[in-house]
């Protein structure tokens, strides 16, 4: 019998604000010291009262506006009721029944076909600390308590771990061309489970739900579910019993392990809050941060491909980062038109990406500017330097923040092609290797590349190619006619 | 007369006059303190020498030429305010030890009139209770006869203003528990509109309910206390954003022409014939003095207690959640894991009437209850808001007695918590309807003071503090005191 996978996702993203959701602690914990970014409202004191972060509300409804969701005209925080450590309160100030954006879905990109996952909501509610298990007790670290986190839940629209792992990487990509999250899953700041179940191909009913944890990167995201589902049709082929649990990732053992049951529903207690007047959002309000939406990954894409006339490859792999978009925009503007947009993606895409990769860094914080990058592609197009020196001069830009014409005219990479000096350069070449010449002269032409390349070595690349060739045929004709 | 019993209108001019100084009079009323207090046990804390140099303080402002109606007036805290450096227990043992980093902002706000903050007043354990009897360390006793309540939560504040250990108190009030207290003990006791002044650092018991009043001796400082105390605070997202009128300037003892509701629902059975008697009487007054009197429905009354009896429990078992002993206050030093020290430290921190509370709050918010109990009681409070929406127009007040009966003896009712919970069928909704209230004393029952509470329209504090002032004008009973 075949089967197939049900998936559904939970993902928290940290939502990128200046203070915390309730308190005006900055919300900016990463290098903080434990327990600095604390006060009276994120300890959970006694007597002390939320004050709702607007601009998380903001950032909450915009990723609602781009995940294609319905902004209901009135939304209310709740006391979700659980006792644990690291919950200050005892209670985590959440949404239940009224979450600020509902009924939305994100596109993805099935090889060609497209297709549309379901988000069933996303809310708003506050981080928790963090516990630190040493050997002799327990410690907490309430920095990351009251951080503002959004919850985007999807409809069980996907159907394999890959369609899982896509639709998760849209997701970010979304969140950071929003600039509402980081969506760095290692560092925490997007979390993600997933909901995996099985049944038997074309029923209609679902077969119980196992939940996932504990993925702490994409990798772990696509093969977590992997494993959970291959482990299920197993269960299912062997006519056992799937149990309805919470699973953890194993990093090291490459397999899902048993964490709790979940055959019990836990009662949360949700009630709406006291503290906060409900959110009234009207039409204006919704429409004005509407008009703060960004153009999305997905129109770019299709615009970068009728506008510059580029590769679709190329346009998706400029689209991913926004800041790797704006950057190749910024270089065509830059070009006025005197490099095609299909060169300038070519080396964004090839060199520029290398280079980021190689020094495991951000487009965001690159020392050589679009404007530097056209430079450098103009003296290739002109012919000042070829194309070999071009990326030798862009890793010194890439190291230094020079510009290329003083890294050329400092390390003198100038193309050479004046005749006289390159002619002396062709002759030493033919002088020094009389075998390949005899070949040559024996009819094999093919030798003229490897004559070429001896020039090329000698002036250290700069040659003017052109030349080189032009001066070989002149010389070897002579060698003929001697004969 | 001692300086001690002085009102704070009554001092505010002598101090104005110069004829005496914060100093002084501060130490007359610890002065007092000391006589008394070991028979009324009004303070869990005294801070008298923070209280003298605050008074200093204030003599030294007053000096520079600074006046305000609360400057370098000695008042009394109930321990459910925050009070930055002093201790704040609520009453309970699972507090003992927290002193908040922080003020509750009326205490901020007393602090930069320059008043002088004596100390913090007893109350039931989280405010819930009627008697002071469910405070975690004793009882406070009643003024008037030692042997009976001073009332509750607020009892504390309530005996304190009574005795003349302060010249005005802060209170909360969640279910009657400023006006309560204020009756049984023969003085002045008003609960604002939900939303007039901010909770922030109000401890709480049931967020949606609880609000900061005074406790005074007499209708003029309530008007001076509140003015101090009222008015939007950022920092507390249900405090409402309008401007404060002017409650001292609106004190007219003037009731003419104005409408007065009796609710036929609160003279039922099971009033105590002299309460009733005494109410009736100030009814008399307040017609003489050219008011109307009108018959009013508060229909939905009878289910103020379940309704009160759900809500405030099932927010007070989230409000009280916190109180764990991990981050502050008692922690159970032997605890063999994470929830073992939950359980202990609950289990010896809280007492039984906040056990009891809490655990009728959790099934009422349990999944397959919560819309029988919960979702119910919250549509019922609606409509007890507009019982109150119709009756206010129709009259301009209600008068109502406080309480059904007065003050009742240390232990009379303990061990039988709906009794107790009955006694407060007055004053609830009110809080569930988010209205104003004061209550005034209207003569004596078997030596004991009786109360008569004037109940207003949202944000109308101004009419019943008008009303009460005709009232007290025209009688003497807020000039008795209690035979000490
Ligand atoms: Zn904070």
């Amino acid at each position: 019998m075949k089967y197939e996978a049900i998936i559904g996702m939970e993902v928290h993203a940290q939502i990128l604000t200046a203070s915390k959701m309730f308190c005006g602690c900055s919300a900016d914990y990463a290098s903080a010291p434990p327990n600095t970014h604390v006060c009276p409202v994120c300890l959970g004191m006694p007597g002390v009262l939320p004050v709702i972060n607007q601009a998380a509300v903001e950032a909450t409804i915009l990723t609602g506006l781009a995940l294609n969701c319905t902004i209901p005209e009135f939304s209310k925080f709740d006391r979700k009721n659980y006792p644990y450590p690291d919950l200050p309160k005892g209670y985590q100030i959440s949404q239940y029944d009224l979450p600020l954006c509902i009924n939305g879905w994100l596109e993805i990109d099935l090889g060609g076909t497209k297709k549309r996952i379901g988000i069933r909501r996303v809310h708003l509610e506050e981080d928790t600390g963090k516990l630190i298990h040493e050997e002799d007790g327990s410690l907490i670290d309430f920095n990351r308590a009251g951080v503002p986190l959004m919850e985007i839940v999807s409809e069980a629209d996907m159907r394999s771990a890959e369609e899982a792992w896509l639709y998760l990487t849209k997701l970010r990509t979304i969140l950071r061309y929003l600039g509402v999250s980081t969506g760095n899953m290692e560092e925490g700041a997007m979390r993600c489970e997933a909901n995996v179940s099985v049944r038997p191909l074309g029923s209609k009913e679902f077969g119980t739900k196992v939940e996932v944890k504990n993925l702490n990167s994409f990798r772990a995201v696509r093969q977590a579910i992997a494993y959970e589902i291959e482990r299920q049709t197993k269960l299912l082929q062997e006519g056992k019993r799937v149990h309805q649990v919470t699973m953890g990732w194993d990093e090291h053992r490459h397999r899902t392990v048993f964490q709790r049951s979940k055959e019990f529903a836990e009662d949360y207690r949700y009630f709406p809050e006291p503290d906060l007047p409900p959110l009234e959002l009207s039409r204006e309000f919704v429409q004005e941060i509407r008009s703060r939406l960004p153009e999305l990954p997905d129109a770019k894409r299709e615009r970068f491909i009728a506008q510059y006339g580029i590769k679709g490859d190329d346009a998706a792999l400029l689209v991913e980062e926004r800041a790797t978009a704006d950057y190749f925009e910024r270089a065509v503007a830059a070009a006025q038109k005197q490099i095609t947009p299909q060169t300038i993606a070519n080396w964004i895409v090839g060199e520029i990406f290398r280079l980021l990769r190689e020094n495991t860094t951000e487009i965001s914080s690159i020392k050589v500017s679009p404007e530097q990058l056209i430079e450098l592609l103009k003296l290739i197009q002109e012919g000042t330097i070829n194309a070999t020196v071009g990326k030798e001069v862009l890793d010194e830009m890439f190291a230094t923040g020079k510009s290329a014409q003083a890294i050329v005219k400092e390390k003198g990479l100038t193309q050479i092609s004046d005749e006289e000096q390159l002619r002396q350069f062709v002759q030493e070449a033919l002088a020094k290797n009389p075998k390949p010449l005899q070949q040559y002269l024996a009819g094999k032409e093919a030798v003229l590349g490897f004559f070429i390349g001896q020039v090329m070595r000698a002036t250290r690349g700069q040659a003017n190619v052109h030349v080189v060739r032009k001066l070989l045929q002149e010389e070897l004709d002579k060698y003929k006619n001697k004969e | 007369m001692e300086l001690y019993e002085l009102t704070i209108a009554q001092a505010h001019e002598l101090l104005q006059k110069r004829e005496i100084s914060s100093v002084e009079l501060t130490r007359s009323v610890l002065q007092r303190i000391e006589t008394v207090e070991t028979k009324i046990k009004a303070y869990l804390r005294i801070t008298p020498e923070e209280a003298l140099a605050q008074a200093e303080k204030a003599d030294q402002r007053r000096a520079q030429g600074e006046d305000n109606p609360l400057l370098g007036i000695p008042l009394a805290i109930k321990d459910v305010l925050c009070t930055k450096g002093v201790e704040t227990t609520c009453g309970s043992r699972i507090l003992q030890g927290f002193v908040p980093p922080f003020d509750a902002t009326v205490v901020a706000k007393l602090r930069e009139l320059g008043s002088v903050l004596l100390g913090k007043t007893n109350t039931d354990e989280f405010a819930m209770g009627s008697s002071t009897e469910n405070s975690g360390f004793f009882t406070t006793h009643n003024p008037w006869n030692l042997e009976h309540v001073p009332g509750g939560s607020s009892g504390g504040s309530a005996a304190a203003v009574a005795a003349d250990e302060c010249l005005g108190a802060l209170g909360t009030d969640t279910g009657g528990s400023i006006r309560q207290p204020a009756a049984f003990c023969g003085i002045a006791g008003l609960k604002p509109t939900y939303g007039r002044v901010s909770r922030y650092g109000l401890v709480a018991f049931a967020s949606s309910l609880d609000q900061a009043g005074p406790l005074c001796k007499d209708v003029k400082d309530c008007a001076i206390l509140l003015q101090a105390i009222a008015g939007h605070d950022p920092k507390d997202s249900t405090s409402a954003n309008l401007s404060v009128p002017n409650f001292v300037e609106a004190l007219q003892p003037d009731v003419k022409g104005m409408r007065l509701g009796v609710p036929k629902e609160y003279f039922t059975e099971g009033i105590d014939a002299k309460v009733a008697e005494a109410v009736h009487a100030a009814l008399d007054v307040w017609a003489e003095l050219g008011a109307e009197i009108v018959e009013v429905s508060l229909p939905h009354t009878e289910y103020a207690l379940p309704v009160y009896y759900i809500i405030a429990p099932a927010e007070a078992s989230a409000n009280l959640a916190r109180y764990d002993g991990v981050r502050y206050g008692y922690s159970y030093p032997e605890a063999k894991d994470i929830w073992d020290a939950y359980r202990k430290t609950r289990e010896i921190g809280f007492g039984a009437e906040v056990k009891r509370r809490i655990m009728l709050g959790t099934y009422a918010l349990s999944a397959g209850y919560y819309d029988a109990y919960y979702l119910k009681a919250q549509k019922v409070r609606t409509l007890i808001k507009e019982d109150f929406d119709r009756a206010y127009q129709q009259c301009d007040a209600i008068i109502a007695p406080t309480t059904p009966m007065p003050a009742f003896r240390i232990g009379e009712r303990v061990d039988d918590p709906l009794q107790m919970y009955l006694g407060d069928i007055f004053t609830l909704s009110l809080n569930l309807a988010g209205v104003c209230g004061i209550s005034i004393p209207c003569g004596f029952a078997d030596g004991l003071p009786v109360g008569v509470q004037i109940l207003g329209d949202a944000y109308d504090e101004t009419t019943i503090l008008r009303v009460a002032y005709a009232y007290e004008q025209a009688t003497e009973w807020h000039l008795q005191k209690p035979p000490l």
